[in-house]
């Protein structure tokens, strides 16, 4: 992977929300919050109803037949220039990054590249193309963030997550050891490799634990569902939650009183 | 090395190894204090471009790899240095053993060397009645516990000071002590003696300097120089990819490896050897040889994605940034070179099927690919080979050795299954649907994942669902 600069668009008045099977399937409040937070800058979300997953699955498995057979199905959802925005660092680094690489020399190598130019993942597109403002409604709290590898190494979006919790005037990020650290999810190496996964997370819940939080957030569900499965596992307070879904519930107008 | 006795037991080993807490404190500890020499040392310097450098440097030398093996193999000839090309590894070892036979040799020291581990030259040189004896502190440590190195920079980082000083009062008598320096001092004045009597030293080789003939060897404790101008005989032994071709190319490289490895702006010692004594000089060996091995490089060299392996520099930085490595220690892997590095190099080296293990070892975390020097995009070689263990890419067939190890039978029919439902949007609509009005039904225990973890549960609706919901709400009526 290049380090190259990355362009943002102006913020445009239509986007297209791609939701990711896991959010789709474990964590639609996270996908809602997408759009609410999303609208509330006055943008328009198109969410094609015929989307299902990205194809990593498949291809991290090197199964690349069935991972571009699937990921071609996603190429035809998107006709209008739109930026397409995806709400977690894997998914959105599987179509920006991985997609021209997956396609390259078939005759779909073109719509790849440019699906993958317009790919954003959702807090980025948040924070550096709606410039957004967020309000805290909350009460005071203390929190930690766990940023996904994708989403710190292969988006570059380590500042992201921190960056838009602290605009929010009631949440206190304590920083855990070893942040830059895997979680131990890896998708199938969770299943392939279960005791070296299952030490990596259970490092990742005590070191998260350590700061004495007891909520964590992240934007990724893989390592919401690694960590906050392992914490539960364990009988730990601790508790995750889509970074998503924490910001738009902190700042909702309608928000009650907790 | 396992190859003649079946497959890597990488599972078991790594099951050996969590079940350590020594290991794991001892790496823990290790790998943290390396992350952060590494970090400070880069402290002042543009990395990322520098970093782009090195990549390149190493993709030309590459590039013009044939050119310059055979530029390197007359420049070296025109100093005195005498060249020997081994297709593989017992090739090599019969060279070395046979020069050292040529001298009558009975003791040999060495010098620091993967490429030697990987051939496994020690163990052939006890067979042809030759001792070998190791003189880098930690490959000594290692070698005396009838070992192998557990991390290619520093072999005996998995002994922590109590064990070594245990070892050390076993084998050679030393006072126990945890005082690092007495011990240091105890292996330096047994080595010193062996230096003095040894017939023929053998070492690496960090950068073979084509175009005039100059073998460079990076290291800290000075064995590499004793080893290269005491004995009347120096054996550099080499993986045919460390040619560069000049100097120049070498100042980069250098500047990456010993940030990279140690946090050091600079080695202790960096010796350029070009040549036997010459007759004004006054010490030097009168011999010495160039031992040239491919051992299968030349093979990975032949796919111009997999040949981006060949760029790396030993330098051990991915190792010390891999959580996988960082908690199984180096001896899990139970290859020479272990790690991310490894987990691309050695199953192109010694077969697919001989590491069926390695390609899914990795979350694809990324760090070593963030910290590689020389850019060798270590996650994307992984997806490649997991790709060619599952022969699972009909545009692009499948040629590593031993291809096609992890096809499975049952595999290929559940990811056809997976395919044919996300294809279909409406099948998938209709699954996504049943999994969440049937959520209390999702079993509680998933194979590996429950062991450390709680059964992930559907939500009550889909989010598929939930935006129907909402844009009905909406309409207006």
């Amino acid at each position: 992977m290049t380090d190259s600069i990355k362009m943002y668009p102006p913020k445009p008045d239509r986007v297209y929300l791609f939701g990711t099977c896991l959010i789709d399937i474990f964590y639609p409040e996270a996908g809602l919050a997408a759009l609410s937070l999303l609208e509330r800058e006055g943008i328009d979300v198109h969410f094609p109803d015929d989307q299902t997953c990205c194809g990593q699955p498949a291809y991290t498995s090197g199964r690349m037949d069935e991972a571009r057979d699937v990921a071609r199905r996603q190429l035809d959802l998107f006709p209008e220039p739109w930026p397409i925005l995806v709400p977690s660092g894997s998914c959105g680094g599987m179509i920006a990054k991985h997609y021209p690489h997956l396609f390259e020399g078939t005759d779909d190598a073109a719509r790849a590249e440019d699906i993958a130019a317009r790919t954003f993942e959702l807090t980025d597109f948040l924070l550096n193309v709606c410039h957004v403002r967020l309000e805290d409604k909350g009460e005071p709290v203390q929190v930690a963030m766990h940023t996904s590898c994708s989403a710190r190494r292969e988006m570059g979006l380590a500042e992201v997550g921190p960056q838009l919790l602290g605009q929010l005037s009631g949440v206190t990020l304590k920083e855990q050891a070893h942040a830059a650290e895997c979680c131990g999810f890896g998708g199938s190496f969770a299943v392939r490799h279960p005791e070296v996964s299952g030490a990596m997370v259970q490092d990742k819940v005590a070191a998260l634990s350590e700061t004495g939080v007891q909520h964590f957030v992240t934007s990724d569900c893989g390592c919401l569902m690694n960590i906050d499965g392992c914490a539960q596992k364990q009988g730990a307070k601790l508790r995750g939650e889509h970074l998503l879904s924490f910001l738009w519930q902190r700042t909702r107008e309608d928000r009650t009183h907790d | 090395m396992t190859d003649t006795h079946g497959a890597v037991p990488f599972h078991p080993n790594v099951r050996t190894a969590l079940d350590n807490p020594q290991i794991r404190g001892n790496f823990r500890r290790a790998m943290d204090g390396l992350m952060d020499k590494r970090r400070l040392a880069f402290d002042d310097w543009e990395l990322d471009k520098l970093r782009t450098l090195g990549s390149a440097v190493r993709l030309n030398a590459l590039h013009h790899l044939p050119e310059l093996l055979e530029q390197l193999d007359t420049r070296c000839r025109a100093n005195g240095i005498q060249v020997h090309w081994a297709r593989d590894g017992d090739e090599a070892c019969a060279l070395i053993t046979d020069i050292c036979r040529r001298r009558n040799a009975r003791s040999v020291i060495k010098g620091k060397s993967m490429v030697s581990e990987e051939m496994e030259l020690n163990h052939h040189l006890e067979q042809a009645d030759i001792e070998a004896l190791e003189s880098d502190l930690g490959e000594y440590i290692v070698q005396m516990a009838e070992e192998t190195p557990s991390h290619i920079i520093m072999p005996a980082i998995h002994k922590n000071t109590r064990e070594i000083s245990d070892l050390m009062h076993d084998k050679t008598g030393t006072e126990p002590s945890l005082d690092a320096r007495y011990l240091t001092a105890s292996a330096r004045a047994q080595l010193r003696e062996r230096f003095m009597n040894a017939d023929v030293g053998i070492s690496g080789v960090n950068f073979a300097v084509a175009d005039s003939g100059t073998l460079c060897l990076v290291e800290n404790e000075g064995n590499g120089r004793l080893t290269t101008t005491v004995p009347p005989c120096h054996i550099a032994v080499t993986g045919i990819e460390k040619v560069v071709p000049s100097l120049d190319d070498v100042a980069p490289l250098l500047a990456l490896l010993t940030r990279s490895a140690t946090g050091q702006p600079i080695t202790t010692y960096f010796n350029m050897i070009s040549g036997p004594r010459q007759p004004d000089e006054q010490d030097g060996p009168e011999e010495v040889h160039l031992v040239l091995v491919d051992n299968g490089r030349s093979e990975v060299y032949q796919d111009e994605e997999l040949a981006e392996t060949l760029k790396c520099i030993r330098c051990g930085a991915c190792m010390n940034h891999c959580p996988v490595y960082t908690r199984v220690g180096g001896h899990a892997y139970g290859t020479t070179y272990p790690g991310p590095i490894g987990k691309i190099l050695m199953p192109q080296l010694m077969g697919l099927d001989q590491t069926p293990d390695f390609p899914s070892a990795s979350s694809l975390c990324g760090a070593c690919g963030e910290v590689c020097p020389v850019r060798i995009p270590i996650p994307q070689l992984l997806v490649r080979l997991r790709q060619e263990s599952v022969d699972g890419d009909s545009l692009h067939p499948a040629h590593v050795k031993g291809h096609g190890v992890k096809r499975g039978r049952l595999e290929p029919w559940i990811w056809r299954g997976w395919a044919w439902m996300h294809r279909s949007p409406a099948l998938y609509r209709l699954g996504t649907a049943l999994a969440a009005r049937f959520r209390r039904l999702t079993p509680s225990r998933l194979g590996g994942w429950t062991d450390y973890r709680r059964a992930p549960r559907p939500a009550a609706t889909t989010l598929h669902q939930a935006i129907k919901a909402r844009r009905t709400h909406r309409r207006p009526s």
